[in-house]
């Protein structure tokens, strides 16, 4: 969405044709997104109904409550890699290609951490015999925190894309505005996680 | 100075904003998390203290990641953030009232 005001601003400086598609395309991103908020919608329905039946398996509050530092450091990277994606955004707008490839790789790395250590959470609690199947509580949870984490790699797999393009073509119109809309899927998802962070572990693990 | 001022009105994203936004998601995911931790607080109050910094850190990302606002660039993204949210109540409202009729019919 900065990248759609941005080009308002050219717009005083003079007219140009391709700036028009530029705002059409980032307001149809956004519109997606809002669609992917739906889908979000449904799956913390899904767990909020859910949640209480745990089949004589373990609840929230059993898995959760020791463990919540690890999740807590998951939000941290995830919080601090939205961060360093709005200082890609800003060296984007100074035109400076080398900043933002180097804001957009350590927002890889900040991102990829949040993956792995989800992963990590999720092959313990299977190994452990609290996969998705034990209770309708773990198919809820394992349904809403995936989804989210699935959206998180997607995005690490557009990031490495549009490192690549900038590196290869610089700047364009076109691949600012696709990181335009990296950037609206990037901080929307760190959104969805503040919800997660305290809908399922945090309210999960204090009632 | 009035440049400054003219990036900003329009959702341009600075540094400023940023920082901003960073520090205060940091507070306001911390405070709850340590309520959390801590225990010793009754259960009502630390519900209360999760879903209004949950809320209010969504607002603070909305404006300083994501650059919502009042300006005219940013009508049609509000518009349709709006509506969207106007879904989402109906959606949770009404979820939450379907399954709580179950919820005491089943239990008759």
């Amino acid at each position: 969405m900065s990248e759609l005001t941005h080009q308002q601003h050219d717009h005083a400086h003079g007219h140009e044709h391709h700036h028009d598609d530029t705002e059409i395309t980032v307001f149809g991103f956004w519109t997606y997104l809002m669609s992917d908020l739906i889908l979000f919608t449904s799956l913390f329905i899904a767990f909020a109904v859910l949640h209480p039946h745990v089949a004589d398996g373990p609840s929230a509050k059993d898995l959760f409550g020791e463990t919540l530092d690890y999740v807590l450091i998951e939000t941290f990277l995830l919080l601090i890699s939205s961060f360093t994606f709005g200082l890609a955004m800003l060296a984007s707008y100074k035109q400076k290609k080398q900043q933002v490839i180097g804001w957009l790789i350590v927002t890889f790395l900040f991102g990829a951490g949040f993956v792995g250590m989800e992963i990590n959470e999720f092959s313990h609690l299977v190994h452990e015999g609290y996969g998705p199947d034990r209770s309708a509580f773990l198919s809820s949870f394992f349904s809403l925190v995936g989804t989210h984490g699935l959206h998180v790699s997607s995005g690490l797999i557009w990031m490495t894309l549009l490192i690549v393009q900038i590196s290869k073509f610089g700047l364009t119109t076109n691949v600012t505005r696709r990181l335009a809309c990296l950037s609206l899927f990037w901080h929307f998802l760190d959104i969805v996680w503040i919800l997660v962070f305290s809908v399922v572990y945090l309210l999960g693990v204090s009632s | 100075m009035s440049h400054d001022h003219n990036s900003h009105a329009s959702g341009h994203g600075n540094l400023k904003q940023y920082v901003v936004g960073f520090i205060l998601s940091i507070l306001l995911t911390v405070v709850p998390f340590w309520m959390v931790m801590n225990g010793g607080f009754s259960t009502g109050l630390v519900l209360t203290v999760i879903a209004v910094t949950a809320i209010v850190q969504v607002a603070v990302q909305l404006v300083f990641f994501l650059h919502l606002d009042s300006s005219e660039a940013q009508q049609m993204n509000v518009g349709a953030f709006a509506y969207t949210i106007m879904s989402v109540a109906i959606l949770v409202i009404g979820s939450i009232w379907i399954m709580h009729h179950l919820h005491t019919n089943m239990m008759m």
